[in-house]
């Protein structure tokens, strides 16, 4: 666009046109960034000719608006091809492997690892020490320590093939892997200490997000994939769920028939097949929520709907009652660990809401929300200060690190939140802000996990 | 889906496939082209709402007929470009049999009864 027309408002005014228009054509989720790209780029070119013609900007403009066509059949359309966005704003690469293929890819990956976890749980009973106990199995301590390491480099393996993940990031990430994997067998953990338990907690968290790496293609700038890796993972978990409640059932009942006629053998088998059992639900729910995807994206905000009030409800009663109850003997090390859990839990439900959001307008649910927060905040605080009181009382000890950096983090998080929901719902933000604000503080909780791995056990 | 000028709708519909999978036949291109190249071939005379081709080719590509890429036009905007898949030009061929069969059908009707048609 030439800026010296005689009329110089002319490009502002066209570039305001275009905006509102494109604008106008997202509204309804069920057109992405891409497609509005095109959309626009489609659009301009059109404008571009018709001008070209000799028609003025206006005209030129109007014209080629309606030869896209009405917005609201448009959209529509787009709707009806993308029935998957109705919820979901998927700019995911679509696998090229055929859909065919992919349930054997599928299985492959979670018989791969199941056998590993198999393999290695047979080479942790059959050694001198079995100082760890696993499901019910007593096993050498190394076993437990690694089991991550034997099934989510699988998964993040699995969607770095499927979504065909260029060479580069994923060499990346098995460098990383690899690095985890030298520091957690490297350094000599006493079993049961406290840095063994911060790891054994922390590196699932660290090769989650090796996979949520894989599951974007290694595209880690892009906002929207990561959108998509918070949102899979919360529909994995969902899934994980359902699968584990199905594999209990099973359990149970096989426990219920078969231990009459063979008691001892039972206990047995079941101790040996439930870790691999465990280890292919992951790849399995994994595959569940992309190939099912219409099933959970439907439920996961209709939970978080639920979720959400109750909580605040929750967190609000446990916030006045914690500040009129004045906690002296009330936090101890177990209640701290129990509200990490509660604030980890809040945090997810909240980032949950934010990406089912439906619409731009703030709504009730944003009000609701902002309520949560900000009782989540105040139990926050109360825990930094109960914390800070145990590190002055019994000084710094790993855990104490671990758990206190986690909920600074969870309070820079939570308070940001607070903030650009409030610009949302006093109209001075836009819906995307509060997304882009959770998505941007992704790569500062896999900081801190990475931290906790590899800087915090030789301190201590 | 399609809003003609002078053809019915559906029959408008109905070519909308065929129509797509043979230009990109030709060779790899991008919205506009596609509606530019559809116009010209057409003389004007299929008239599409030019915002549901888009779908219309999403949708093309989740059956497995296209496959896209990013590329970048001219004035360095990010452009998405369709190239046809083995399984699009095998549809094609079995599109284009189709209609061969209903013109021809159609044709040896009105050839009889309507010779100043030259169908």
């Amino acid at each position: 666009m030439n800026a010296t027309v005689s009329n110089n408002n002319e490009p502002t005014t066209l570039e305001n046109s275009i905006a509102q228009w494109r604008a106008a054509v997202m509204k309804g989720r069920s057109v992405d960034q891409a497609d509005a790209d095109e959309l626009e780029s489609h659009l301009r070119e059109q404008i571009a000719d018709l001008e070209a013609a000799g028609l003025s900007t206006d005209e030129a403009f109007s014209i080629a608006v309606r030869r896209l066509g009405k917005v609201d059949e448009l959209t529509a359309e787009y709707a009806r091809v993308h029935g998957d966005r109705m919820w979901k704003q998927l700019v995911t690469p679509r696998a090229d492997v055929e859909p065919r293929l992919s349930i054997p890819m599928m299985l492959a990956f979670a018989a791969l690892a199941a056998v590993l976890v198999q393999v290695a749980r047979i080479l942790a009973t059959s050694g001198g020490d079995y100082s760890a106990q696993l499901f019910g199995d007593s096993v050498a301590p190394w076993f437990p320590r690694n089991l991550s390491f034997l099934v989510l480099p699988v998964l993040a393996a699995y969607f770095a093939i499927v979504r065909r993940m260029p060479r580069v990031p994923a060499i990346v990430l098995v460098a990383i892997v690899a690095v985890l994997v030298l520091v957690v067998n490297l350094y000599p953990f006493e079993l049961g200490s406290n840095t063994d338990q911060i790891v054994w907690i922390h590196l699932p968290v660290a090769l989650w997000f090796v996979v949520g790496v894989a599951y974007a293609a290694g595209d880690v700038q892009s906002h929207t994939k990561r959108m998509d890796v918070i949102r899979f993972t919360g529909e994995w978990i969902i899934y994980y769920a359902l699968i584990a409640l199905g594999g209990g059932v099973l359990l149970a009942l096989t426990f219920a028939v078969l231990t009459p006629i063979a008691p001892d053998v039972i206990d047995d088998v079941v101790t040996a097949v439930l870790p691999s059992g465990v280890a292919a639900a992951t790849v399995v729910a994994a595959w569940l929520v992309e190939a099912k995807k219409s099933v959970v994206e439907n439920l996961a905000p209709v939970l978080t709907a639920i979720f959400t009030p109750l909580f605040a409800v929750m967190l609000v009663v446990a916030a006045v009652g914690y500040l009129i109850t004045t906690v002296d003997r009330g936090f101890d090390r177990d209640l701290l660990a129990v509200f990490d859990v509660l604030l980890l839990v809040v945090l997810g439900l909240v980032v949950y809401g934010i990406s089912a959001r439906s619409s731009g307008a703030a709504g009730v649910m944003d009000v609701i929300r902002l309520i949560a927060v900000v009782a989540a905040i105040v139990l926050d605080i109360l825990v930094l200060v109960a914390m800070f009181a145990r590190i002055g009382e019994y000084g710094f000890t790993a855990t104490r690190i671990a758990a206190l950096g986690l909920n600074l983090l969870l309070l820079v998080n939570l308070a940001g939140t607070a903030w650009f929901t409030g610009r949302l719902l006093a109209a001075r933000g836009p819906a995307a802000r509060l997304e882009r604000w959770q998505t941007s503080y992704l790569p500062v909780f896999a900081a801190w996990v990475l931290v906790v791995i590899v800087v915090l056990p030789p301190v201590f | 889906m399609l809003a003609p000028v002078n053809i019915d709708k559906d029959l408008v519909a109905a070519m909308a496939t065929p129509l797509v999978l043979a230009i990109l036949a030709e060779g790899t291109s991008y919205g506009y082209a596609i509606l530019k190249r559809v116009r010209d071939a057409s003389a004007g005379e299929v008239q599409w709402t030019d915002g549901m081709l888009y779908p219309l080719l999403h949708r093309l590509e989740r059956l497995g007929y296209l496959v896209t890429e990013w590329g970048v036009s001219d004035e360095g905007r990010r452009r998405r470009y369709y190239r046809i898949t083995p399984a699009g030009e095998a549809q094609l061929a079995d599109q284009r049999r189709q209609w061969e069969t209903a013109t021809r059908t159609l044709g040896g009707i009105w050839g009889r009864t309507l010779p100043a048609m030259g169908v």
